[in-house]
């Protein structure tokens, strides 16, 4: 059975979303060796957003290829997780926000590698790899800041505190999805809970669990974000570039 | 490779000059093995040596075309001379990001927003780079950033420009890029061995950079009606400020006779600029586009091409501070310092913690 569009494009979003605010951090991380890696996961997680996009497009049927749906849609057809669009307050949002992320996706590629879908099978085997990389950078300044000075503890754990609630959305029941994403909940949680014990955090308890995103009903953020985004390629309709 | 298709690896714009760094490279490690049969054995001892010795010997490695390393005695002027030029190297790929890195949340597709990307992370890794390089020479790279910061230390003029237009990030690649591998590309073989490597590297990916620029302003230069007029106002801004990125007319240029002495320098300001006017000439006719220059010719007596200088007491106004993106360019670097800096603290602190750990461990065991 195909996946839908709407699926491949939840995960495309994501990661297209993703990198669009990681893009923001150019010239800008606290250490040189920072803004490298930022670029990198930025790179990687855009590189894994162009081939899903593609595939939803052809799944679509309707041709449009990975720039008519990066560019073209507006913030309600958009399928992203809240948490991705959320602005980066500070690095250490940035951080937990990759760390929340790639916990998800490294067992989501892994099991859409393993899976009956050509397309998403390939796209998961090249994807997991990156995020394998995404997840270790995050977990090692989660540990860092979390069990750092006073002051970079404070700004983890609340940000772990702002970001948690925003998690539950990754673990809507899908039943229709070739990786459903209720069942990835277990993963994620031993590895999460794991880094934040190292980094000397508090887990947050469940509770509030902000959704809609996959319905595109989104944050007030994404439609500043797109329109940053989209701007100049909808100022020349038809161009190519 | 990002699925450029123009022009071919072999045919690029800078294809010549490449194969220059290619010669550098090869000639660098023929100098390596040379100095190995010929143990260098001569060499005095810096502890016992009068200075006239060392400084014989240092001027005899020079005329040999061998290599300068970090080891090696060198007059304290060298040394002063290479760790600001370097550093002044180091200090303009990172606030070179800063005006491309502008565009990279809105770049017009998802292809060239990822070549942007890749590009600006380049620069990041040049820096680096560079100030490792510097480090050789007995300075640290907190306090060459703190130089910057405080504006004790320049950064290339040319990024105090604004880019107000995507096609500037085409001209930047074409232009300033290749402005860029054409003052480079002779230090690939200059005399301090850590900094002729380094810009082997930097050269073959600035390189890659300069043929993406010139393939945006290719696209730009055959689209609509608004795309091409986009990419003409572009090098209509970019080419005097990139003629102006050799440095002052050789009369005026205070560092020359002594770095092409100590072949830190190969060639005149004024010789690197007339080649690039030369290399650009062609290249904007294939691109279809307009030097803003009506007294650039072809001199058939003197077989280079007659162009108008940039304004030199305009470049001399940016390099004191006066650009239009000067104060923009150092508040940024400023604040993502200060921004970070409780990061930093951070990392050092835990890394603290970890050694120690580690200790308290061995005292168990």
């Amino acid at each position: 059975m195909k996946p839908t569009v709407d699926h491949v494009l939840a995960i495309a979003d994501d990661a297209l979303i993703t990198a669009q605010r990681l893009g923001e951090w150019y010239a800008a991380a606290p250490e040189m060796e920072e803004d490298v890696a930022l670029a990198n996961i930025a790179l990687d997680q855009l590189g894994a957003a162009r081939l899903l996009l593609t595939y939803a497009g052809e799944l679509e049927g309707a041709g449009r290829d990975e720039d008519a749906l990066a560019f073209l849609r507006d913030d309600r057809e958009f399928r992203n997780c809240l948490l991705v669009e959320l602005p980066d307050a500070d690095f250490a949002v940035t951080i937990v926000k990759l760390l929340f992320l790639s916990a998800w996706q490294l067992p989501l590629y892994a099991a859409l590698a393993e899976g009956d879908d050509e397309r998403l099978a390939a796209i998961g085997a090249k994807a997991r790899k990156e995020s394998a990389y995404h997840l270790d950078h995050s977990s090692q300044w989660t540990i860092r800041l979390g069990d750092g000075t006073e002051e970079s503890h404070r700004r983890v754990q609340a940000a772990v505190d702002e970001l948690w609630p925003y998690a539950h959305e990754l673990f809507a029941a899908d039943p229709a999805a070739p990786v459903d994403p209720a069942g990835l909940r277990d993963a994620w949680l031993s590895t999460v809970e794991g880094v934040l014990a190292e980094a000397t955090l508090r887990r947050p308890a469940d509770g509030w669990g902000p959704a809609g995103g996959r319905t595109g009903v989104h944050t007030e953020h994404l439609s500043y974000l797109l329109a940053e985004m989209q701007v100049l390629h909808r100022a020349h309709p038809g161009a190519t570039w | 490779m990002y699925g450029n298709d123009f022009p071919g690896p072999d045919q690029g714009p800078t294809a010549g000059l490449l194969g220059e760094v290619e010669a550098a490279e090869a000639a660098l490690r023929d100098a390596a093995r040379r100095d190995l049969q010929a143990g260098r054995g001569a060499a005095p001892d810096p502890a016992g040596a009068d200075e006239a010795t060392l400084h014989d010997y240092f001027t005899s490695v020079i005329a040999a075309d061998q290599k300068i390393e970090p080891r090696d005695w060198m007059p304290d002027s060298y040394r002063k001379t290479l760790i600001r030029q370097i550093a002044q190297h180091a200090h303009s790929e990172i606030i070179g990001m800063q005006p491309e890195g502008n565009w990279i949340s809105r770049a017009p597709s998802l292809k060239r927003k990822a070549i942007l990307l890749a590009k600006v992370q380049d620069e990041a890794g040049h820096g680096l780079y560079l100030y490792a390089a510097a480090e050789t020479l007995g300075i640290s790279r907190d306090e060459l950033v703190e130089m910057l910061i405080e504006g004790r230390q320049k950064y290339s003029s040319i990024f105090n420009y604004p880019t107000l237009s995507w096609a500037d990030v085409g001209a930047i690649g074409w232009l300033v890029d290749g402005a860029a591998i054409v003052n480079q590309v002779p230090l690939c073989r200059c005399s301090y061995g850590p900094y002729a490597r380094a810009m082997i590297r930097v050269c073959k990916e600035e390189s890659f950079h300069q043929r993406q620029g010139f393939e945006i302003l290719h696209v730009l230069a055959h689209g609509t009606p608004a795309q091409k007029a986009m990419a003409q106002d572009s090098v209509d801004r970019w080419w005097y400020p990139s003629l102006a990125m050799f440095g002052p007319p050789d009369t005026d240029s205070a560092h020359t006779a002594q770095s092409m002495a100590w072949k830190i320098k190969r060639f005149s300001n004024d010789e690197l600029r007339q080649r690039f006017v030369d290399m650009c000439v062609q290249q904007a006719d294939v691109l279809g586009l307009t030097l803003p220059d009506p007294d650039l010719r072809w001199n058939d007596d003197r077989q280079a091409h007659d162009y108008t200088q940039p304004d030199y007491a305009e470049l001399m106004r940016v390099i004191k501070g006066e650009g239009p993106c000067n104060r923009d360019r150092i508040a940024h670097r400023r604040r993502a310092h200060a921004d970070g800096a409780w990061v930093r603290d951070a990392a050092a602190a835990y890394a603290a913690k970890q050694a120690e750990r580690q200790e308290e461990r061995k005292v168990a065991a």
